[in-house]
C-alpha cells in the first residue's frame, strides 16, 4: 500500500472541516460539562433529600451508561416523545451531560478540601450563603481542581468521535466518508489520527500552562 | 472608659496610624454606625455535648459590656467551645446564651424561647467578632479585599466606603503598605494583624479572640499582642480572650476565668488569680504554663 500525497492533499480541507466540528462539539459540550456539573454539586448539597437523592441517582445513572446510548437517546428517542434536536446539538448536550457527572465529582472533592477554617471565618464575618459560595468556597475549589478538570476536557475531546454514531461529520466522520468514497482509507484515517494528535498535545501544553499558573497564585 | 471609635486609638501609638487619620478613615466616625453600645455575655445553664462527651454541663457565667475576660485552662476545658458557641460555629445542646439583652440561639415567642432561624442568627453576628488561632484569610484575596468583603456583602458599604474603613485599620495594624499583597506571602504574625483588622472592619460589640498568639513564631508574638493592648485600650469592646501567655492576660483583663472540665473552678482579676490563687488546680495549672 502506496501513501498517496496527492490524495492527502486533497482531502485537508474536508477534514478540517471536520476538525472544526470536533472542536466546536468539544468547547460547547465542555462549557455545559462545567456549568451543569456545579448545579449537580450544589443540588447534591441541598438538605431536602428528595433533592439530593434525585441528583444522585440520576448522576450515578448517567456515569455508569456509555456514553453512545446516551447519544442515541437524545437523538432517536427524544423525537418520538416530541423532543426533536439537530444531529449536533444533541451531540453537544450529550457530552456536556455524560461529563457533567465526572465535573461535578471534581467539584465535590474540591469543595471538601476547602479547610474548615475558611467556612468559620466566613460565617464569623457574617457574610451571607450566596457570597460564602460565590466569594470564598467555589473559587478555592475551583483553582484545587483544575488540573482534573482539565483532564476530562481531552477525555471529552477523544470521545467525539461517538458524535459520528448520531450522524455528526465530525474529524473522524469526514475521515471516514472520504475513504468510503474512494475506497482508500490509509491517507484519511491517518491524517485524521494525527490531527487528534496535534490539538491533544496542543491542550496539554496549554493545561500546563494553566495548572502552573494556578499553583503560584 | 467612654465609649470610643474601634479604628481610633486613645493615644498616639509610636509607628502606628495617627488616631486623626484612622478616626478620619471613617465616614462618619463616632457617628451611630461605628459608636455601638457594647454587649454582655450571659450563658444561663448552657450545655454542650460532642457524642458522649459533656463538655459544657450546665455552665453560667457573665461578662459585662465593656469588660475583658481571659479564659485559662488546660488543654481540653472547653474554653473553645464556649467562643465557638458565641460565634454560632457549635450549636448549644440546652440552656440559653445572651449577646446584649437577646438569646443568641432563641427567640421570644409569645413570652417562650423558641430556636432561631438563620434570620436571626444573622442578626445577632453583626455584634460579634472572632479572630483565629490559624488566621483563616482568604488565599483568594488580596489584603484589602479580606477587609472590605464583610462591610460591602453585610454591612452594606459602597465600596469606596469600605475601602478608606480598611485602609484605616491597616494603618492602625501597623500594614498600611500590604493592601495588595497576598495573603500568603505574609509572615504570621503580619496574616494575625490582618485577621484582626479584618474583625474590627464589622464594628463588633464583641470581641473573640481563641489563642492568636499560639501559631506564631516567638518573636512575632509581641506585634500582635501590642495591638490588642492598644485596643483594649482604646475601645471599649467586649472582649472574650482565651490565651496562656499569662503576662498578656494580665495586662488586658478584668477578670480571670480559670476553667477546668467545663467548670469555672476559680475567677477573680488577674492579681489574684496569678499570685494567690485558691484552688490547687490552677496552681497546678500555673506552674506547668510557666514552665513551658
Ligand atoms: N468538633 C468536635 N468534635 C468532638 N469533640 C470535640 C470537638 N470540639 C471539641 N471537642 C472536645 O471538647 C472538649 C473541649 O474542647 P475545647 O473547647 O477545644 O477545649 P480547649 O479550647 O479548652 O482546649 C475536648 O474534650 C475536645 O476533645
Ligand atoms: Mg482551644
Amino acid at each position: 500500500m502506496n501513501w498517496d500525497w496527492n490524495y492527502t492533499g486533497k482531502l485537508i480541507p474536508d477534514l478540517l472541516d471536520g476538525l472544526r466540528v470536533t472542536v466546536t462539539a468539544t468547547l460547547l459540550g465542555y462549557l455545559i460539562a462545567l456549568a451543569l456539573g456545579l448545579v449537580w454539586t450544589l443540588l447534591r448539597r441541598s438538605p431536602n433529600p428528595l433533592v439530593h437523592q434525585t441528583v444522585r441517582w440520576v448522576t450515578e445513572f448517567v456515569r455508569s451508561t456509555p456514553l453512545l446510548v446516551q447519544l442515541f437517546f437524545l437523538f432517536y428517542v427524544l423525537p418520538s416523545w416530541g423532543i426533536t434536536l439537530g444531529a449536533l446539538t444533541a451531540g453537544i448536550v450529550g457530552l456536556g451531560l455524560h461529563y457533567s457527572t465526572y465535573t461535578a465529582e471534581v467539584y465535590r472533592a474540591g469543595i471538601e478540601d476547602v479547610p474548615r477554617g475558611q467556612w468559620e471565618a466566613a460565617t464569623a464575618l457574617n457574610l451571607p450563603r450566596r457570597r460564602v459560595w460565590a466569594g470564598v468556597v467555589l473559587p478555592q475549589a475551583v483553582r484545587r481542581v483544575v488540573p482534573s478538570l482539565g483532564n476530562y476536557l481531552i477525555a471529552l475531546f477523544k470521545d467525539t468521535p461517538f458524535l459520528f454514531g448520531i450522524t455528526v461529520t465530525e474529524l473522524l466522520g469526514s475521515a471516514f466518508d472520504e475513504g468510503a468514497h474512494t475506497l482508500k482509507y490509509l491517507e484519511p484515517i491517518t491524517v485524521a489520527g494525527l490531527f487528534f494528535i496535534a490539538v491533544s498535545v496542543v491542550s496539554s501544553l496549554a493545561l500546563r500552562r494553566l495548572e502552573k499558573h494556578y499553583a503560584t497564585h | 472608659m467612654p465609649p470610643t471609635d474601634l479604628t481610633s486609638p486613645a493615644e498616639p501609638v509610636p509607628g502606628k496610624a495617627a488616631p486623626g487619620k484612622a478616626a478620619g478613615a471613617l465616614p462618619g466616625g463616632g457617628g451611630a454606625a461605628s459608636a455601638r453600645t457594647p454587649c454582655g455575655i450571659t450563658f444561663e445553664q448552657v450545655v454542650k455535648r460532642f457524642g458522649d462527651n459533656v463538655v459544657l454541663d450546665h455552665l453560667d457565667f457573665a461578662v459585662g459590656a465593656g469588660e475583658r475576660v481571659t479564659l485559662i485552662g488546660p488543654s481540653g476545658s472547653g474554653k473553645t467551645t464556649i467562643l465557638r458557641l458565641l460565634m454560632t460555629l457549635e450549636r448549644p445542646d440546652g440552656g440559653v446564651i445572651r449577646v446584649g439583652d437577646d438569646p443568641l440561639w432563641h427567640m421570644e415567642r409569645g413570652g417562650k424561647l423558641v430556636k432561631a432561624g438563620e434570620k436571626h442568627l444573622h442578626e445577632m453576628r453583626k455584634r460579634i467578632g472572632m479572630v483565629f488561632q490559624q488566621f483563616n484569610l482568604f488565599p483568594n484575596m488580596n489584603v484589602l479585599r479580606n477587609l472590605t468583603e464583610g462591610p460591602v456583602h453585610v454591612l452594606g458599604l459602597s465600596r469606596d466606603e469600605a475601602v478608606e474603613r480598611a485602609r484605616g485599620l491597616l494603618e492602625l495594624v501597623g500594614l498600611a503598605d500590604k493592601e495588595d499583597a497576598h495573603p500568603t506571602r505574609l509572615s504570621g504574625g503580619q496574616q494575625q494583624r490582618v485577621a484582626i483588622a479584618r474583625a474590627l472592619a464589622m464594628e463588633p460589640t464583641v470581641l473573640l479572640l481563641d489563642e492568636v498568639t499560639s501559631a506564631l513564631d516567638p518573636e512575632l508574638v509581641v506585634g500582635v499582642q501590642d495591638l490588642l493592648r492598644d485596643i483594649a485600650r482604646s475601645t471599649d469592646v467586649t472582649m472574650l480572650c482565651v490565651t496562656h501567655e499569662m503576662g498578656f492576660a494580665r495586662d488586658i483583663s478584668d477578670r480571670v476565668l480559670m476553667f477546668d472540665q467545663g467548670r469555672i473552678i476559680e475567677e477573680g482579676p488577674p492579681g489574684t488569680i496569678f499570685e494567690e490563687p485558691r484552688e490547687e488546680r490552677t496552681r497546678a495549672f500555673l506552674r506547668a504554663v510557666l514552665a513551658s
